[in-house]
């Protein structure tokens, strides 16, 4: 049983949901490891990106590369209009504003108003036919004892190429003037001020970009399932993607897909062994998916709350990047 | 962590494992979903009986479903509470309120209830106005009390607790565990969890985050470990009683006293009666007594305080024990005038959030006001717009207060800065 546990666990750690989330987590670095923006809403920004794609093929009929630009552009929007009154306030009220945002983004697309375009809690689904058509790989299964088909494969390669592109590109950013300028945002708002920075602008720019990757996931995320659903943009998700980048190493250009490799590992295998050992008879009999579903979740809090007190820098993060407080 | 911290947990477990078996959900079972013009209704009653004793109660969520589950194969009474029905959704066949349902060996039954379409009566604006006033204050009076623990651990200690949602929903959930399954009467069961609930919410202080300050940790960081510990408390709550909303076991079957153009049911008046009570109670604590006035000190100018001689520590332990109590009883009150469920105080916890920051961070009386403000704006939506938005409206107040005036309406300015 162990060899199967390994294997279902390993199949999640490198499918596209862990690739998606680790786009996620790449955007929520660039805002809360580089910026030291308190990002809670990115779940919001996948939404906007996962619908983007959904609304434009699915309600309007378009093809799927406008979908994606519809989802960015979404996201831009979405950065400004959070950023444009709460950059300017301490971090705690970008938390909140944007936790707030994102419940109101999946309120109004599970809303029946909202039905014709949304699909309302139904969500829609049909919209990645255009992208799996472009798969160049022959059909079958792939990867020796993973078995994997053909079209998971081809969206595993788009989804982890994606995250390499973007971690390539906030590596490249972060060694360039602007990146000094965002880090030293972080460490002194002041300082960077007195040297005649701008600094909401600045905050601004970041916040767009980690966005814009953040819809970008989404996208991956909806591509990957075929089909987008409002309850799936909870806002635990945000919090899944705060422990990926927390255990990873946050301000690390590595943390983001070491910490979603591991995050996804760990809590797949649990999930797998949990179900096994209850579908073998071995645990107390109230003990069904419901609660194999709690146990994992609860182990999510525990491990944000021990890794959070005991090292938070991760697993190759500098202690020194993460010295943030409210200022 | 401290010994506290792992009594609490240890403590919270085993309570679980006593209940979790009585909640297995294979066996019978009726179910049914009520909707009015295609859409859900929600927080209905509806009452399982067997011979006339009733063996359940099942109350319908926001996609209108409900479901009560069995003690074995019989033919069962299943009754709707019409006066738990939303204003103007009637039964399209008032006589037929109870349905005879046969359910077999481990079979799932459904028990259908059409309902009508929505009849506008009488002056129905001003009434539907008059009806969701009083709705929004009750509702705000809850956040309020839920509110004031928030915002007083916020402005002593800087901590904004993601946690205290899911404090309000361990306090309702203390509570059903002495009510549901122990069979305590519920006032009863909510003394017991009110004092478990502040003395819980002390153990948190003392065991997780009086050692995090002493550790001189950031508060972002500190801000994560409480999302964290949220995450526990909710999925320890999901893991022993399910994701299904519940009743309480007493008070639950009233019928509504008009007034005039409103209809409230006896308890929901109890409910409005003592929260204003407990908000003068806990407002003349902070004017007039000496640890109120410390709380307050405390939270003004965290500094000042210190070198005049109050005990900080002791004040922020206070704070947290009169927030763990207050949420346990708003905590209650909701689940009293709705039903419990493990998501209940997340819900609350944004609406919170909304209210403090309207009324000011960090001051007491601003989270009363603020959050009667979005209690109001919450359900007064209604009148005009659908009720799967309300929330939105709320929400959206927020994010215009942070624009206009972001150090709310009681608050001071250099807070924000």
């Amino acid at each position: 049983m162990g060899t199967v546990i390994f294997f279902d666990a390993l199949r999640t750690a490198i499918g596209p949901t862990a690739a998606a989330y680790a786009l996620l987590a790449v955007g929520l670095n660039m805002h809360f490891g580089y910026t030291g923006l308190l990002n809670f809403g990115q779940v919001g920004f996948m939404l906007v990106g996962a619908y983007g794609v959904a609304i434009t093929v699915a309600t309007f009929g378009g093809p799927l590369w406008l979908g994606v630009l519809v989802g960015i552009a979404g996201a831009v929007v979405l950065a400004l209009i959070l950023g444009i009154p709460t950059l300017r306030l301490r971090a705690d009220y970008l938390a909140i504003t944007t936790i707030a945002a994102a419940e109101i983004l999946r309120f109004i697309t599970r809303t029946s108003g909202s039905e014709p375009v949304t699909g309302g809690v139904f969500g829609l689904r049909q919209f990645a036919g255009g992208f799996y058509a472009l798969n160049p790989i022959p059909p079958g299964s792939y990867l020796g004892p993973l078995s994997i088909s053909h079209g998971r494969l081809w969206t595993m390669i788009v989804g982890w190429g994606l995250v390499a592109v973007f971690t390539l590109l906030l590596w490249a950013l972060m060694r360039s003037p602007w990146g000094r300028i965002i880090r030293s945002i972080r460490e002194d708002e002041d300082a960077a001020r007195s040297l005649g920075k701008n600094v909401f602008y600045y905050k601004m720019q970041s916040l767009v970009l980690g966005g814009v990757i953040g819809a970008v996931g989404g996208a991956v995320f909806a591509v990957s399932l075929q089909t987008v659903q409002p309850d799936t943009f909870l806002p635990q998700v945000t919090f899944f993607a705060f422990a990926i980048l927390i255990l990873g190493g946050t301000a690390t250009w590595i943390g983001p897909i070491i910490g979603a490799l591991i995050f996804w590992f760990v809590i797949a295998g649990m999930q797998s062994a949990l179900r096994r050992l209850s579908d073998a008879g071995q645990l107390p009999e109230f003990f069904g998916s419901q609660a194999v579903g709690a146990t994992t979740l609860t182990f999510v809090g525990l491990l944000l709350m021990l890794l959070m007190i005991f090292r938070p820098q991760g697993m190759f993060g500098n202690k020194r990047e993460m010295q943030l407080d409210v200022k | 962590m401290a010994a506290v911290t792992r009594l609490s947990l240890l403590v919270l477990l085993l309570v679980g494992a006593l209940v979790a078996p009585a909640f297995a959900q294979d066996g019978e079972r009726i179910r049914g979903q009520l909707t009015a013009e295609g859409e859900g209704v929600p927080d209905v009653t509806i009452t399982v009986s067997l011979d006339g004793e009733p063996v359940g109660t099942g109350v319908s969520d926001a996609e209108g479903e409900w479901f009560v589950d069995l003690p074995g194969p019989a033919t069962y009474e299943v009754t709707i509470d019409v006066d738990t029905l939303p204003e103007g959704v009637q039964l399209r066949n008032p006589d037929r309120t109870t349905l005879e349902i046969r359910v077999g060996e481990g079979a799932t039954a459904t028990a259908l209830f059409a309902l009508g379409e929505r009849e506008e009566v009488g002056p129905i604006l001003l009434q539907r106005i008059a009806q969701n006033t009083v709705n929004g204050l009750k509702f705000g009076l809850i956040i309020g009390m839920t509110a004031i623990g928030l915002s007083l651990i916020f402005g002593t200690t800087g901590l904004i607790n993601f946690a205290h949602g899911d404090m309000v929903s361990m306090g309702a959930f203390i509570a059903f565990f002495f009510n549901a399954v122990l069979g305590l009467h519920l006032i009863l069961s909510a003394l017991i969890a009110v004092i478990v609930g502040a003395v819980i919410a002390g153990a948190i202080d003392r065991g997780i985050w009086h050692p995090l300050r002493r550790r001189r940790v950031g508060l972002i960081s500190m801000l994560v470990v409480s999302i964290g510990l949220a995450f526990v408390i909710r999925h320890v709550i999901l893991f022993y009683f399910g994701g299904s909303r519940r009743p309480y076991r007493d008070y639950t079957l009233q019928t509504g006293i008009e007034l005039g153009p409103i209809r409230l049911q006896p308890v929901e008046m109890w409910v409005m009666g003592l929260s204003v009570v407990i908000l003068i109670a806990v407002a003349l604590m902070l004017t007039r007594t000496k640890l109120g006035k410390g709380m307050r000190a405390v939270a003004d100018n965290r500094d000042l305080a210190e070198s005049s001689g109050i005990n900080v520590e002791r004040v922020v332990l206070s704070v947290w024990i009169l927030g763990g109590g207050l949420a346990t009883i708003g905590g209650i009150f909701l689940g009293m005038i709705e039903s419990v469920d493990y998501l209940m105080g997340f819900r609350l916890l944004l609406l919170m959030f909304a209210g403090v920051i309207l009324g000011g961070l960090g001051t007491a009386y601003g989270a009363m006001l603020g959050s009667l403000l979005v209690g109001l704006v919450s359900e007064l939506s209604t009148v005009w717009f659908s009720s799967q938005v309300k929330y939105v409206w709320a929400l959206a107040v927020l994010i215009i207060i942070l624009l206009v005036r972001p150090q709310g309406l009681l608050g001071q300015k250099e807070r924000i800065g």
